[in-house]
């Protein structure tokens, strides 16, 4: 090859370079994506399960219920979301999903509540409304705060949600608790607080039940899906 | 950032392309034949010495060793005004009709190598650093490119680190097997960009025609070539040539030699930035002084990002660790999930396998063994940690102002 020849060719080999590069992070992407799916469909199909086994509650006793409810896997979906939505291309995709996982955890919030009543267990719930970095320059430093109190408090449940998801659960839940613009928000057993709340803050507003001494009573189940 | 992997991607190709395309020519060479000359032309190997009492025997030594007749070969020593030493290491080999010595004033490596140019009438002119030693038959294989090649004006040998003893020579070893390879192709793209001081050798009509050496910002051996691209003076590489190398042992020496290197290219690109993309300077000016500059500004670009995300990372840790506490973990997260699979990280993979097929193929030519030797992973290892060092250093030096790097 002579001249320009060679320059173009070289232009066209390093153009291939990148086609290869972008097909196989297109097709690993994909893999990743579809896991999530099957992960959230196996979770679906347990809250579903868990669903059809309180309507025949009076036919059970509770402990064979408790022992059936609600996916281990609901907490490390929210990882992998989180982590899709920073490094995985489909947008449109990783957001139908976080919906998805938006709507199983306030699933298995409505399911635990109907179970703790029927069961006489006392629960623990901490809604998280978080929103991106530009919105809520505190969030990340709540997620720690929050992380820490799951790893300190194994029976608290934590829910988190994206402020911004465009989803009618999130517009109904931001309602009916009052959470405005000023994020972090936290709905702490019902009650609604605005801005960044310490460990100790949050600890504050806890039942001493919980927090003195921690008895776990049901596993946690749900995470952050992203800061 | 996609960019500058696709620029940097597009040199390494560029490389690979022009080995398969000549990949006949190297196997056709029959490297392990000592040359027979039709003639022997005269030669001077001119050293410059400046403080070298530990080494200068020695490369005189290797000069005389040199399978070459001894009547057409001198051998002329100049001491720049060293302060050691020097003068009497030199004046062993006094009484030997084939070695001149000089001394005068120190003024620098090529006042000491024009000083020796000036003193000489042979058809070549060589110079060799008095810390490097010559492969015996290294002389004929050069000379024979010459009288094969009648428009070749000058010949670069290959460089080998000499007796390389820790992690550090080790890693620059590799880098010199892969710099064979470059310096190859560049060579059948005609596009040189310098002649390295460990015996490279000229036509004495080089000095003639384009003068002599200059200081050049301490590297004289890439200014001399850019200005024989510039008059259209050939220059090739003699792979099978080989030359030994005393290297840095320590990281400071390393950083102060690549921080002059570095500058000497950057200072020598701007002083002759007229030969950048012009179609009568052909690769020389589309391929090697682009590839060199983008290299600058890519290693620049990452070093900032990587401190910057360095930063971000640092930020974050403390403040989680302020909030949750120190746990030391040992259980790192193996779920291939979360392996990185951008597009970036593929292409990245494909870069590094071409940088790793040039060490390849630059160690087989420098006939320093074959396959791959786990120096590969200092060498990556060290240089993209220390590199950016005196890359960047080299730059503000040159936006400062703050003056070229010493010799040592």
């Amino acid at each position: 090859m002579k001249g320009f020849q060679k320059y173009f060719f070289v232009f066209l080999v390093t153009c291939g370079i990148f086609a290869v590069g972008w097909y196989l992070s297109a097709y690993v992407n994909g893999k990743k994506i579809n896991q999530i799916k099957d992960i959230q469909n196996k979770i679906a199909i347990d809250i579903l399960s868990s669903e059809t086994q309180f309507s025949l509650l009076e036919e059970l006793s509770c402990q064979d219920l408790s022992n059936s409810i609600l996916s281990q896997e609901i907490s490390t979906i929210a990882d992998k979301i989180n982590y899709s939505e920073q490094n995985v291309n489909a947008t449109d995709e990783v957001q139908l999903l976080k919906k998805q996982y938006t709507i199983l955890q306030v699933k298995d919030f409505l399911l635990t509540k109907r179970i703790s009543e029927r069961c006489k267990q006392k629960i623990n719930t901490i809604f998280y409304f978080y929103g991106n970095k530009d919105a809520c320059s505190e969030c990340v430093k709540q997620g720690y705060v929050l992380d820490a109190l799951r790893e300190k408090y194994p029976s608290l449940r934590v829910y988190s949600f994206d402020f911004n998801l465009d989803l009618s659960t999130i517009k109904a839940l931001t309602s009916i608790y009052k959470i405005q613009n000023s994020l972090p928000g936290l709905v702490i057993n019902g009650k609604t607080f605005s801005g960044f709340k310490t460990v100790e803050d949050v600890e504050a507003l806890l039942p001493k039940s919980l927090t003195n001494p921690p008895k776990p009573t049901l596993p946690a189940t749900a995470k952050k899906v992203s800061q | 950032m996609y960019t500058i992997i696709f620029l940097a991607l597009y040199v390494q190709v560029f490389f690979m392309v022009t080995f398969f395309e000549r990949r006949k020519h190297l196997s056709g060479l029959h490297e392990e034949e000592v040359p027979v000359l039709s003639s022997y032309p005269t030669v001077a190997v001119i050293v410059p010495a400046w403080n070298e009492s530990e080494t200068v025997h020695g490369t005189i030594e290797s000069l005389l060793n040199l399978d070459y007749p001894k009547d057409r070969l001198e051998v002329i020593v100049v001491d720049d005004g060293s302060t050691d030493d020097t003068w009497l290491q030199m004046n062993k080999h006094k009484n030997n009709p084939q070695v001149r010595l000089f001394q005068k004033e120190n003024g620098g490596k090529h006042t000491a190598v024009n000083f020796g140019i000036d003193n000489t009438n042979a058809d070549f002119i060589s110079c060799l650093d008095a810390d490097s030693f010559v492969a015996p038959d290294a002389l004929k294989r050069i000379i024979n490119i010459f009288q094969r090649k009648s428009d070749v004006m000058a010949v670069a040998p290959s460089l080998i680190v000499n007796k390389p003893k820790n992690i550090l020579q080790h890693a620059q070893k590799v880098e010199y097997n892969m710099s064979t390879y470059n310096k190859r192709m560049l060579a059948y793209l005609g596009a040189i960009h310098v002649t390295p001081g460990p015996f490279s050798v000229f036509r004495k009509e080089v000095f003639q025609k384009i003068g002599k050496f200059k200081k050049a910002h301490n590297t004289e051996d890439q200014e001399i070539a850019y200005r024989m691209q510039e008059n259209h003076m050939r220059i090739d590489h003699c792979h099978t040539a080989y030359v030994y190398t005393s290297s840095p042992n320590t990281v400071k020496k390393l950083y102060k030699q690549r921080l002059r290197w570095i500058y000497g290219f950057i200072n020598n690109t701007i002083d002759y930035r007229r030969l950048i993309f012009k179609t009568r300077y052909g690769n020389f000016s589309f391929f090697t002084l682009p590839s060199g500059i983008i290299s600058i500004i890519a290693v620049c670009y990452l070093s900032f990002a990587l401190f910057y995300n360095l930063i971000i990372f640092v930020i974050k840790k403390i403040t989680e660790i302020s909030i949750k506490g120190f746990h030391l973990s040992f259980s790192p997260n193996l779920d291939w999930f979360f392996i990185n699979t951008k597009t970036i990280v593929f292409v990245s993979v494909a870069l590094y396998g071409l940088i790793i097929f040039s060490i390849l193929v630059g160690t087989k030519l420098s006939k320093q063994g074959h396959g791959l030797h786990w120096h590969i992973i200092p060498y990556l290892l060290i240089y993209s940690v220390i590199a950016p060092f005196w890359l960047l250093k080299a730059v503000w030096n040159t936006i400062t102002r703050a003056g070229q790097p010493k010799w040592r």
